[in-house]
Formats: C-alpha cells, sequence, structure tokens
C-alpha cells in the first residue's frame, strides 16, 4: 500500500497523488483519444452517447452527489441546455460561442429556480424538480414558435469554420468535440472539489448545521451548486440534441431525469468516477440486453423474444440490487476491491461498516 | 347544471387521487420514507382485482375477487417492507426514494409481462348504472368511489389518533430509538403499515378500474398523488384527501374553461405554488428542526 505523508497544503489539494495516479489517467486519457482507432463507427457511436450521458452526469453528480440536494428534474435542464443552444443557432450563432452560452443560460435558470428551491430539503426538493420536470413538456409545446413545440426541432451539423461535423456523417470529429468537452468538464469538476467553494458543498451536504457554524453561506452555497449542475447538465443537454439529430418535447420527459438520478447512484454518489461508470451502465445495458437476449433465444432453439419494457425491468432490478447490496455504487466497490488488493492479506469485513443509525423526523421535535 | 357534473366526476376523480395520497402519507407518517411506487402499486392492485374477477381470467365472484385482491395486495406490501425497506432502514432519504423509485420500474415490469400493455377495465356491477338527484345524472360508480374513500379516510384517521396501535406507529416515526426502549415492536410495526398500505392501494386499485380502463403506465398519475399530498401537508390523513380533491376537481374545471396546452399544466402549477410560498403544505406538521 502506497502510504502518503503530506507535508504541506499544496501536496493535499494536487489533483494526483503521485506518479503513479498521474499515469493511469494519462494513459486513460490517451487512450480515449486513441479510440476512433481501434474500434468501428458503431461502437464509436455508442462511446459518445456513454460520453454524453457523463457530462450530464457530472452535473447532478454535483448537485446531488457533492451537496446532497436530490434532484428528480435534471432532464429540465438537458431540455433547457439544448433548446438555448439550437435556438441560438438557428439565429445564426456560431458554435464556439452559442455551445458555452447555452451553458451559461442554463446555469442561469438553475439559479433562478434554485431561488425558491432553497427552502425545500430532502423528499420536497425532489417532489419539487420532479413537477419542474413535468412543466418543461408542456411549456415547450406552449412556446411552439420558438421550441418547435410537438412537431420538433432539427439539429443542423455543426459548423467549426473549416469543418462540418455532425454525428452521422463524421462520427470521429463528433466524438473528439464530446471527448474534448468532457475533459475541460471534469477538470473543472475536480479543480472545485478541491478549492473552498467545493468544500463548501460537501460541508453542506454533511450537516447543514455544522456546515453554517463554519461560517458557510448555505443559500449561497446551495444556489452556486444548482448553477454550475445546471450549466453543465446544459452543455450535455445541448449534446444530447446533436447526437440524437431531432428532438420534441417528449424527448426529455421525466423519465431520462429518474434515469440520471438512477445512473449516479449505481455508479456511486459522491465521486467523480461514479458518474463515468453509472453512464457506461446506462450507455450499454440495451446493448447488453440485445445480445444476451439473442443468447437465450439461441439457447431455447427458438427466435429472440420480444418484451416491451424490459430495459426499465432490468434497470430497476439491477437499481434496487446495488441500493440493497453496494449503496456505495460501482466505484465503492472498486474501492474496496483495491483496499483488498493492497493489504492483502491484512483486510478486514468491517473496515467499510458504516456506523447504524436511527430514525428520528423531520416534523416534530 | 353542468357545472355539478365537472365538480362531481372531479370529486370522484379527486377521491382515487386522495387514496393514493393516503398511502403516501401513512408510510411518511410511521416510518419517515416515501413510496414512489404508490402510483404502481394501485395499479398493481387494480390488475390483480381484474386478475381474479374478470371472465377473461379467474371469473370469480365479485365480493369474492375484492377479498382475495386486499389479502394479496397486503400480503405484497408486507413483502416489500420485509424484503427491501427493511435492510435499508438508517440509509439517506434518497436511497428510499431511489429504492421505491425501482420499484416502481420492476412493477411495470411485471404487470405489463402477466396482463398485458393494452389497457383493460373490470367487469363489476356499477357499471352503467345512474343515480338522478334532481336532474343530476350521477353515475354510481363515481358515489361508490366518494363514499368509501370518505369512509377510509375517517376510520384511517381514528385508527392513528385513537388507537394503541396507531399511535405506537407515530412514535415509531417520531424517534425509533426511544419507541424501542418504550418496548414497541418498532420493525413489526412497520411491516404492518406497508401492509396496510397495500391494502389501501388495493382499494384505490379496484375503485380506479370501475371507473376506467388500466394500463401498466396508469401507475403515473402518482405523480398527481403527489401533488396532492404536497398540498394537504405531507403527515396528514384528511389532509391528503383535501388536496386530492383540489387536484381533481381543478382538473376538469380548468380543461373547460382555460385555453387548451395550459389545462394540464394547473395541477403541478400548483403544486410548485404551495411548495414555494406554504411548503409544509395547508395541513401543516411541519417545525423548525433543531440542532
Amino acid at each position: 500500500m502506497r502510504v502518503h505523508f503530506k507535508t504541506s497544503y499544496e501536496q493535499d489539494i494536487r489533483f494526483f497523488e503521485d506518479r503513479w495516479t498521474l499515469f493511469l489517467y494519462a494513459s486513460l486519457v490517451i487512450l480515449a483519444f486513441a479510440l476512433p482507432y481501434l474500434i468501428d463507427d458503431f461502437y464509436l457511436g455508442e462511446m459518445t452517447n456513454v460520453l454524453i450521458w457523463a457530462v450530464a452526469g457530472l452535473g447532478l453528480m454535483l448537485l446531488t452527489g457533492h451537496t446532497g440536494q436530490a434532484s428528480l428534474g435534471h432532464a429540465a435542464f438537458l431540455a433547457m441546455g439544448c433548446y438555448a443552444y439550437h435556438i441560438l443557432v438557428k439565429y445564426g450563432v456560431t458554435f464556439i460561442i452559442a455551445f458555452p452560452l447555452a451553458g451559461i443560460i442554463t446555469g442561469g435558470l438553475g439559479m433562478i429556480i434554485a431561488i425558491p428551491a432553497l427552502r425545500l430539503r430532502g423528499i420536497y426538493l425532489a417532489i419539487a424538480t420532479m413537477a419542474m420536470s413535468i412543466l418543461v413538456d408542456d411549456i415547450i409545446v406552449l412556446t411552439a414558435p420558438w421550441s418547435g413545440g410537438v412537431s420538433g426541432m432539427f439539429s443542423d451539423p455543426l459548423n467549426l469554420y473549416w469543418i462540418q461535423i455532425d454525428r452521422w456523417g463524421t462520427p470521429v470529429a463528433f466524438y473528439y468535440v464530446v471527448l474534448i468537452v468532457i475533459v475541460l468538464v471534469t477538470i473543472g469538476y475536480a479543480n472545485i472539489l478541491r478549492s473552498p467553494t467545493g468544500r463548501s458543498f460537501v460541508a453542506v451536504r454533511d450537516s447543514e448545521v455544522s456546515a453554517q457554524a463554519m461560517g458557510v453561506d448555505i443559500a449561497r452555497t446551495k444556489m452556486l451548486s444548482f448553477a454550475l449542475s445546471c450549466g453543465v447538465t446544459g452543455l450535455a443537454g445541448a449534446l444530447m440534441g446533436m447526437f440524437s439529430g431531432v428532438f420534441n418535447n417528449e424527448t426529455f420527459s421525466v423519465v431520462i431525469s429518474v434515469q440520471l438520478l438512477m445512473m449516479i447512484v449505481i455508479g456511486g454518489l459522491g465521486s467523480i468516477h461514479g458518474a463515468f461508470f453509472g453512464a457506461i451502465v446506462i450507455g450499454f445495458l440495451p446493448q447488453f440486453l440485445s445480445i444476451s437476449k439473442g443468447w437465450v433465444g439461441d439457447m431455447i432453439g427458438g427466435s429472440a423474444v420480444a418484451i416491451p419494457g424490459l430495459e426499465f425491468g432490468v434497470f430497476g432490478m439491477i437499481l434496487i440490487a446495488f441500493i440493497l447490496f453496494e449503496p456505495a455504487g460501482i466505484y465503492g466497490r472498486w474501492i474496496k476491491i483495491r483496499t483488498w488488493l493492497e493489504l492483502f492479506p491484512f483486510y478486514r469485513k468491517g473496515m467499510f461498516k458504516r456506523q447504524k443509525s436511527f430514525l428520528k423526523t423531520e416534523r416534530l421535535q | 347544471m353542468d357545472f355539478f357534473q365537472l365538480l362531481v366526476s372531479g370529486i370522484a376523480n379527486g377521491c382515487v387521487y386522495g387514496l393514493i395520497a393516503l398511502g403516501f402519507v401513512m408510510i411518511y407518517k410511521a416510518t419517515e420514507a416515501v413510496n414512489f411506487a404508490q402510483g404502481d402499486l394501485m395499479m398493481l392492485g387494480a390488475f390483480v382485482m381484474i386478475g381474479f374477477g374478470n371472465t377473461d381470467y379467474m371469473g370469480l365472484p365479485f365480493g369474492v375477487a375484492i377479498v382475495l385482491t386486499l389479502v394479496v395486495m397486503g400480503a405484497v406490501g408486507y413483502l416489500i417492507d420485509r424484503l427491501l425497506l427493511r435492510r435499508v432502514a438508517g440509509e439517506s432519504q434518497t436511497a428510499i426514494i431511489i429504492l421505491t423509485i425501482a420499484l416502481g420500474f420492476v412493477m411495470r415490469f411485471f404487470a405489463g409481462l402477466i396482463w398485458g400493455h393494452s389497457p383493460q377495465s373490470l367487469e363489476n356491477p356499477l357499471a352503467g348504472q345512474e343515480l338522478h338527484l334532481g336532474g343530476i345524472a350521477l353515475g354510481m360508480e363515481d358515489v361508490a368511489v366518494i363514499l368509501v374513500t370518505v369512509a377510509l379516510t375517517v376510520a384511517l384517521f381514528f385508527f392513528f389518533g385513537r388507537t394503541k396501535l396507531g399511535l405506537a406507529m407515530q412514535a415509531a416515526s417520531q424517534n425509533q430509538l426511544a419507541a424501542y426502549y418504550m418496548g414497541i415492536p418498532v420493525k413489526r410495526v412497520q411491516g404492518f403499515i406497508w401492509a396496510l398500505s397495500g391494502v389501501v392501494a388495493g382499494i384505490a386499485g379496484i375503485l380506479f378500474a370501475t371507473k376506467g380502463s388500466v394500463d401498466p403506465t396508469t401507475g403515473l398519475i402518482g405523480i398527481k398523488a403527489f401533488a396532492a399530498a404536497v398540498i394537504g401537508g405531507f403527515g396528514s390523513l384528511p389532509g391528503a384527501l383535501l388536496g386530492g380533491l383540489v387536484i381533481g376537481i381543478i382538473e376538469p374545471f380548468a380543461s373547460r374553461y382555460m385555453p387548451a396546452g395550459y389545462s394540464q399544466i394547473a395541477p403541478y402549477a400548483l403544486l410548485l405554488i404551495v411548495l414555494v410560498f406554504r411548503p409544509s403544505g395547508l395541513f401543516s406538521q411541519l417545525r423548525n428542526k433543531k440542532v
């Protein structure tokens, strides 16, 4: 096991603990950039989809995983980002300006929405955001002159001056766009987490009362978290619109919100890695199911059977299994496995055991 | 007269929302958890009833089918607590919210697998009968829904407020550890409340199935029931019914008197307004949390 003896604050806030970790992440990034030469266009498209979900997951992770505010309405911000970007493009703004602007607009709207949401906590916040997610569907229909309403909008190829990028014609270029976005977002995210802002997010999550006692401005922190989270989610929404090519009021339904929240829980709440692991599960589950249905069909000897709703059923069961057996998600499990390997043979069963807590009402005290 | 017709149909719909909201509120009162699968539990109740009662399936007599449905739903509720919720006791609320949402997905999947995805309705003796009251024709189904809901709410209200078991349930949610010390069997109490909420969901499902057709996505009206529970103040049983009625009455009037496109927004807009201006609902039980 590598033991780090930290001698300065500079060392404590370093991105990478040592050269080995730096090497691992650097090789991961190099692998990601070399990916188009390793796999065919179909799987590259799937990978792009996974990365876009990961951007959205990072957005929600900041709010739910690090600030502790459960949101069941992030599809609404996906929609806002998507429509903001495409409407800007329709009016002739170029990608370089329209894309960040879409994120800023969504972040600003998120901050406005956060003002009333600040008074809510726990289930009330979840329900309010869920209601908002449902409302966005109707609002898109009502603003049909700009948004296209039920008939939807088409995404034009992305114009980068010297090259036209779209998901079907130039999948490799589109993959690189998404990859660059996610690398920037991840670096920004990691940077926030090691700053006082990021630490105040975590403090608010762990205990609002003690955070306040430490001098953290709860309202300001939550609002900032909402703004950043919604901004990143808006970027993901713009990418999602470009990826699917066409979208309408039903593309970003409340089911997507639920899926997003479930994704980060499966991946592991409260870690950047979790958003990526969750996105991999979400992105490849449909593929995996269709392949395994083929296997089952071969085994029985008949053709593959179509079961409507299978995807959500399996997804729900995976999620229940995770909450019951590994609430820390895939990343939490990985940490345990890694510790086991590093400490071998001294790992003890109770090392990650959490303290038992007893329920107390939030209503009457 | 038109006004009264709208009002009665709104009240009947509102009663179904209110019944689902009762399920939320009961579980919230007793275990401090929110069951996002309550709407799907109602859907399941409706399908179990159709499975027992309809001639396409088992074709049992109506009364027998009702009793069997309630028994099955009670068992389902108890098993949900025994197999899932009891294991996550003490976890964060987010974990429990997500667990119940996932449970809803799974229930929808199995209902689709067993009963198919096409809408079905329940064969019932009340179908097509009308009650005439001074020129207003009321469907007997609507009357039955209203009567059953009011009776159930009153019964549950007294159960929680007056009986020993009901008080034990409230104690178990207010301070689990203290309830253990007082000799309340907290686990058994929670199992019982989940069984009870399964039964209430079964009743809501039967009433819903007499009024219209059911398919596996019917459970999504649970979201409107949330609005009902929040408007009434999470934690108050009469409040849940009242919230359900408010939502139920607003809907037909909004679709009648508001321009198309705006009407389906009304319940959710009302929910957001209540959450912003009076987050604890109309019948508040919330007080400031101390350190």
